[in-house]
């Protein structure tokens, strides 16, 4: 009787134990994706957002086209290519943007209008929205990857082929410390 | 250091939930023992009441703070730079977005509500918005949400109940005591003299400690919250410059009450703000929540 009753209690642990690891690596693999997803959104958002912008900055500035043509480039990777081409392009019009939002200091009526205002506002929550996202996708990838490497969740992963994550890096130039001239 | 100081945090409110519940325990049954010479029967009555309070006031606490503080549900169009804000850092937290609420008050505040992250709300005074810029802005929203995201608003509703459940069966028991205990005082030797008295005692002392565990918890999740803000934005410079000019501003929140002095970001009633950490307030000190940030 004794027996049976301990191999019934080591089957229902094991169970227990497979379920909780497996659902535990299913909710942790949903959150990375989630978090991308969230980034997707924002990305598709700011690649809305852009033409508005040009088409603003256009009728005050015209002739800084070179600006304005470097962020249009960039603007159609936003939705098309690998997550980290996507980031990479990502990177490249926050930079632009910011020679656009610094150009406007010398053209006061674009500084004024109010169109121009609400534009910088809502891009400027969109690039916090996707640094955040970033942030937490950066996070989940690694919380899965955590729990996907160490033991004995291990085993369960490799059973079920759960596949590692990867985060997304930061570019080169932005380690670098920025130069200040005035 | 921040995840050290999360992790500190909880393990400190579990145990300050924990002597809360020893302490209406041991109410319950010193009562008892006062009124009936049992250690159970006070017990089982304290359980009872605390099953019907705790949960009618988690259930209505939203609303409650809401209404009492004056503030008014705001929209997109109305602040889109605040509503952006709180959308970005409920991002970072993943919490869905809880609903944004402005208090008409010049004094500059900010507080949340939510037992749950799917009920939450933040709310901000005008005077705040007028004063900070929107790195400043992010800080502060970013402690909201923290209470929101730590489970804040839910734990100190428990403990204003408990402290709620503790005043009550307290003044039962001392009313009780008083026009109850000379009728019974004749036929009943049994009760142990000493034992009597250290009931009565805690009678008398278990509102005024349940009060202090309440405030020490709400001082503890003011660094909790701070510590998770500087996570979701990794920027503690927005959050002590907000918490400077918030500090330096001598106006009361008008429609502050008592009862909701720990919600706000910093205290609400200027003259309580103090130098010193003192058992009775609801808040650390400013000086050692931003030497906290600076560290972080």
């Amino acid at each position: 009787m004794l027996p049976t009753i301990i191999v019934i209690a080591i089957v229902l642990i094991l169970a227990i134990f497979l379920i909780t690891s497996y659902n535990r690596l299913i909710k942790l693999r949903n959150w990375v994706q989630e978090a991308w997803s969230q980034i997707d959104v924002q990305l598709k958002r700011r690649h809305d957002l852009i033409p508005n912008l040009v088409n603003t900055v256009k009728g005050y500035a015209e002739h800084e086209r070179e600006t304005l043509e470097s962020v249009v480039e960039a603007r159609s990777q936003l939705v098309n290519g690998s997550p980290q081409e996507r980031i990479d392009a990502d990177n490249q019009i926050e930079g632009a943007l910011k020679s656009i939002f610094a150009l406007s200091e010398s053209y006061p009526d674009l500084k004024a209008n109010e169109n121009f205002l609400n534009l910088q506002e809502e891009l400027s929550t969109t690039e916090n929205k996707v640094a955040y996202s970033r942030q937490l996708y950066n996070k989940s990838v690694a919380e899965y990857n955590i729990k996907r490497q160490s033991f004995p969740t291990n085993l369960m992963a490799s059973m079920f082929n759960f596949e590692g994550e990867e985060p997304l890096s930061i570019p080169e130039e932005e380690r670098e410390v920025p130069d200040v001239s005035f | 250091m921040l995840y050290q100081q999360i992790n500190q945090n909880k393990r400190k409110t579990v145990l300050l939930v924990a002597l809360f519940s020893v302490l209406v325990l041991v109410l319950g049954s010193a009562i008892g023992y006062l009124l009936n010479n049992d250690f159970v029967s006070g017990v089982i009555i304290t359980i009872i009441v605390l099953a019907i309070y705790v949960p009618i006031t988690l259930k209505t606490a939203n609303a409650q703070v809401l209404k009492m503080s004056g503030s008014k549900e705001i929209q997109r169009k109305d602040h889109p730079q605040l509503f952006g804000v709180v959308e970005e850092l409920s991002i970072a937290a993943r919490i869905p977005m809880p609903k944004v609420y402005i208090v008409e008050d010049p004094a500059p505040n900010a507080f949340a509500t939510g037992t749950k992250p799917e009920k939450g709300a933040v709310a901000f005074t005008t005077g705040l918005l007028d004063r900070l810029n929107r790195e400043e802005l992010s800080g502060v929203a970013a402690h909201e949400i923290a209470h929101i995201r730590n489970y804040d608003i839910r734990l100190m509703t428990i403990c204003v109940a408990l402290v709620g459940v503790i005043v009550l069966v307290a003044n039962i028991g001392s009313r009780m005591m008083l026009f109850g205990g000379a009728r019974r005082g004749g036929g009943n030797n049994k009760s142990n003299p000493i034992l009597m008295i250290l009931a009565i005692v805690l009678v008398i002392l278990a509102p005024i400690a349940a009060q202090f565990v309440k405030l020490a918890v709400s001082r503890n999740r003011e660094y909790l919250a701070d510590a998770s803000a500087v996570e979701f934005t990794r920027n503690p410079k927005g959050l002590i410059n907000a918490l400077n000019k918030i500090s330096q501003d001598p106006n009361d929140v008008k429609e502050a009450k008592e009862a909701t002095a720990s919600m706000y970001i910093s205290n609400p009633f200027k003259k309580k703000r103090k130098k010193k950490s003192s058992l009775w307030s609801t808040h650390p000190p400013m000086e050692s929540r931003i030497e906290q940030l600076k560290n972080m």
